[in-house]
């Protein structure tokens, strides 16, 4: 059928100029200032259970958010409609809506002379995430699976291996002259065995692999495998007395207390007063080891762009690096526009924009600088303890840094891992927590945005039988 | 967005039809073309959103945002295989341009969809607010500011307060290749308030919401703005004086209300037909055995007036319903949806959901809920000599082939010799789902359901739910603090 292929406007849509154009009318219609963003992404994901394709998905969609003031009133709206009537719609929508909104002294665009972009290549995007054929995307989704069933006869059900790719682009532009866009590409292979025990009790754990290039992807086959090993070193988990021990948190989980520790000196949280480390920055917060980076500009050793690398923020400020935490001091909070100016101070360009409402405050490639110690030198040392693979629930409350969440890992005896390690509970405080890191791995790898090597934190309690 | 006030919102059906131009032949011929390559069955899942939501803040109406959103998912399932595509464009050529995309999962002789739609008869559980999304800001905007005032007049110790008004109007159209068709128009709306308390060197947070498929006039009462800010402040300011929860098994009684959230989790995701169809829940295989005390009986039912989970029709158009999970103890049923009926020979539950247009359907709870027992409240908690008293909560999860589970309180409060005594800090409780409630040893009867705030993640996808539970106790759980 020819209409199939035509493919109308999708093409060849300028989004500059789409997005441009949108801020224009928002001027005509009498707003103030304005900005504009317009996102456009296409995906496909295949999964394969039990070595046969379980789904197949293809698509793509636009949006285009704005974000219109008048003088210091603000208001937003989105739409999936790109339409000149759904454009129209969109202007009248938002400020109909900014009339209703009341004056924030705090509001508004950057000043001029803070707009920019990093220059040169960051090596977001690569077209090869799509080159692979239909069928040899469905052989990558099956040949992780393959491995992870094949590695050992516990290895008897599977949630499935799956291929997905996908690319996005994203503009910006605004009143003030800043216009801007880029491209990301992603690809990403993964792979999730289900374990049986002796007694019946069946574990389920997983693996993946996900890159801006697809030759960086790895390959199926180690994917699998590593999802093998994790599922299994689960079976035969039991529970633990309730105990103060070291608490080693592996690198998949320490990473999410990275993440806390950047929620807690975002400055939403710290004009708020909702945090535990409001009003600290030059203080010690952390054990001296402690060095926290946000490089939102960083490259990998591959030489592509990081997971959390972009040309500008948010708002159209140039991404740049910077120092949270040095040798245990907070030295910076993150910061966007609005919350720099309610602390009086510069933003640090952390405005993170979806296409809907205010820009929030989003973090690059942020990381935890690595030590010394490998993991295993880092175990070696605990004569009883534990090493925490995954965590569950929502337990951490950064406005008094009660920290509590469901683990399971591998029982530390004698500086050796031994058995599994199920339904309890770590527990302690953030702001104690970040004092009483005692050993800091030297296995940095970036996996995603947010990295961390291996941690020890002394002083937490265990909640278990 | 732009619809006047004064026309009547327009039938669902309609609405698709006339704003889109979709026409029943459109509709015929997208299906045809989803079965060019032969599968089992197809569907069109037609999806218009339009939300607006208003936040105040320091006392300053800060914030105004509207969002339109529409688009077409379109599903082809061959065997046990899901081939999906969506557009957000609803032009002739895109929906068949998707139709083809899908098709690619299956790979035989073309089939024929059944001619001639069969309209699912609809259940009417929620008004269609009039005139769309022409609101009457002025009415929302007051609802927050009220509870703004509400919250900074309940203690000079409450330093933050914010609160936000969401809406949202959802219209789906559904239409099947075995000739189903169903059509529905779902208002959604939300209040919440959230506070900093302080005190010295301490800081704290209280919030609280409320909200469901219902208009202005459901804001009274418990969800009146006064007493969504009173619960929050209220919360944020006991958590000043809380001593560390402590840590370890002990007895634990859940308040009524939102506590059902164990039940959402501990079972809830364990019974989603999916899970069992491919043996990966710890539930699989236990229908007929019991996994609770006999004094459990916990369903989930998709069809109460007004609640936030419930749903006219499942995001497949099949009619929802209320559907025994655990009968005094015994395992009775899973959660299905159309696939995992169709695989299992199980009867569907009309749990098919789904997040968006651009998401696959899967089996979902709606409002799950424990019934009441005999006890009374106030005996359960003298019958405790030390152990938990938890009545608030935020979020749980769940891993569902281990069974373990965990749920977090934002309210406990220790209990000694069957007093309650000082409130605790958060604390995150543990358990396992298919044992956890064979320690129901007594179960209230005053069952509640929450206020209307929550939001369940599965895959990625987020849909509204409710949960509700009367006054339990558990024998034995454990509790994940820091303290003795």
């Amino acid at each position: 059928m020819p209409e199939a292929t035509a493919q109308p406007d999708m093409i060849d849509l300028d989004l500059e100029s789409m997005a441009a154009d949108v801020v224009a009318q928002a001027m005509k219609a009498g707003a103030s200032d304005a900005e504009a963003v317009v996102q456009e992404g296409d995906e496909f994901s295949v999964s394969v259970r039990m070595g046969q394709v379980e789904t197949l998905k293809e698509s793509g969609s636009r949006g285009l958010g704005l974000r219109v003031f008048m003088g210091k009133r603000s208001a937003s709206a989105s739409t999936s409609d790109l339409t000149a009537e759904g454009i129209r719609q969109l202007v009248e929508g938002a400020m109909a809506l900014a009339k209703v909104t009341e004056e924030d002294p705090f509001t508004g665009l950057p000043e001029t002379n803070e707009f920019g972009s990093v220059g040169g290549d960051l090596h977001l995007y690569y077209e090869d995430v799509y080159s692979l054929p239909g069928a040899e995307r469905i052989e990558w989704a099956r040949r992780a699976e393959a491995a992870a069933l094949a590695a050992d006869p516990r290895i008897t059900n599977s949630d499935g291996g799956s291929f997905d790719a996908a690319t996005g682009r994203k503009v910006l532009a605004n009143s003030r002259g800043f216009v801007g866009g880029y491209r990301t590409s992603y690809a990403g292979v993964s792979a999730a065995p289900l374990a049986v025990d002796a007694n019946g009790h069946m574990q389920r754990d997983g693996w993946w692999s996900s890159a801006r290039r697809l030759a960086d992807l790895a390959t199926p086959e180690s994917i699998g495998q590593e999802a093998a090993r994790r599922t299994l070193r689960r079976l035969g988990a039991r529970r633990v007395p309730t105990q103060r021990v070291p608490i080693v948190f592996a690198p998949e989980v320490a990473r999410s207390l990275i993440g806390s520790v950047f929620e807690a000196a975002s400055g939403d949280a710290i004009w708020r007063h909702a945090s535990f480390l409001a009003g600290k920055l030059g203080e010690q917060i952390a054990a001296s080891s402690l060095t926290i980076i946000d490089d939102n500009i960083m490259m990998l050793p591959t030489g592509v762009g990081g997971f959390g690398t972009s040309p500008f923020d948010g708002e159209g400020l140039p991404s740049r690096r910077t120092v949270v935490v040095e040798n245990g001091v907070l030295r910076n909070y993150l910061l966007n526009t609005y919350t720099a100016r309610k602390l009086g101070m510069q933003s640090t360009h952390n405005a993170a924009r979806g296409l809907a409402g205010t820009p929030g405050i989003g973090c690059g490639n942020l990381y935890l600088e690595p030590g010394t110690l490998t993991p295993d030198e880092i175990i070696a040392a605990i004569p009883a303890g534990l090493y925490v693979t995954s965590l569950m629930g929502f337990g951490v409350n950064v406005v008094t840094g009660d920290y509590s969440r469901g683990a399971t890992g591998l029982w530390i005896d004698s500086g050796k891992l031994t058995h599994a390690v199920e339904e309890i509970t770590v527990a302690g405080n953030l702001a104690e927590m970040l004092n009483n890191v005692t050993a800091i791995g030297n296995d940095l790898v970036f996996r995603g945005s947010v990295a961390s090597p291996t941690l020890r934190i002394d002083g937490m309690t265990i909640a278990g039988a | 967005m732009t619809n006047p006030t004064a026309s009547p919102v327009l039938h669902h059906k309609r609405y698709f039809f006339e704003k889109f131009g979709i026409t029943e032949r459109l509709l015929e011929r997208c299906l045809g073309e989803a079965l060019s390559a032969g599968g089992d069955y197809a569907d069109l899942y037609f999806e218009s959103v339009m939300a607006t939501s208003l936040g105040v803040d320091e006392q300053i109406v800060k914030s105004a945002s509207q969002g339109t959103s529409a688009g077409c998912g379109i599903r082809v399932l061959s065997g046990e295989r899901t081939g999906y595509a969506y557009t957000d464009n609803l032009s002739p050529e895109r929906l068949l341009h998707a139709a083809r995309t899908a098709a690619l999962i299956a790979s035989g002789p073309a089939k024929q969809p059944v001619q001639g739609f069969i309209e699912t008869p609809s259940a009417n559980l929620y008004p269609v607010p009039l005139g769309g999304f022409d609101l009457d800001l002025a009415a929302r905007l007051e609802l927050i500011l009220r509870a703004d005032r509400a919250a900074r007049a309940f203690d000079p110790r409450i330093v933050q307060v914010r609160a936000g008004y969401s809406e949202e109007l959802r219209r789906i159209l559904i239409a099947a290749s075995d000739g189903a068709f169903a059509s529905d128009t779902q208002p959604l709306c939300r209040l919440n308030v959230y506070v900093i308390a302080k005190q010295d060197a301490i800081t704290t947070r209280g919030s609280a919401g409320g909200g469901g498929r219902a208009g202005l006039e459901q804001f009274t009462g418990s969800k009146s703005p006064e007493h969504l800010a009173q619960e929050a402040a209220r919360g944020a300011i006991l958590q000043l004086g809380a001593v560390p929860a402590p840590a370890g098994e002990m007895q634990v009684i859940l308040g009524p209300g939102w506590p059902g959230i164990l039940l959402h989790e501990a079972v809830g995701h364990g019974l989603e037909a999916d899970f069992n169809r491919k043996k990966t829940s710890a539930f699989a295989g236990l229908i007929g055995q019991s996994v609770a005390s006999s004094k459990v009986t916990v369903v989930d039912n998709g069809t109460m007036a007004g609640r936030r989970g419930s749903l006219n029709v499942d995001d497949e158009g099949s009619s929802t319903q209320e559907t025994v999970l655990i009968e005094n103890g015994i395992l009775r049923g899973y959660l299905t949806d159309k696939l995992s009926a169709r695989l299992t020979g199980a009867a569907n539950t009309g749990s098919g959901r789904r997040e968006s247009y651009q998401c696959i359907p899967m089996p979902r709870m709606t409002n799950t809920y424990m019934l009441s027992g005999e006890d009374a409240p106030e005996d359960i908690l003298r019958s405790v000599k030390r152990g938990l008293y938890a009545v608030n909560f935020g979020g749980g999860q769940v891993d569902i082939t281990n069974g373990k589970f965990v749920f977090s309180a934002s309210e406990a409060y220790l209990i000694e010799d069957g007093k309650i005594t000082a409130p605790v800090r958060d604390a995150t409780l543990i358990g396992n789902g298919p044992e956890a409630l064979k320690y129901v040893s007594k179960v209230g009867n005053d069952l509640k359901l929450d206020e209307g705030i929550g939001t369940c993640g599965k895959d990625g996808q987020s849909v509204p739910v409710g949960v509700g539970m009367p006054t339990i106790k558990l024998d034995k759980m454990t509790v994940g603090g820091t303290g003795k």
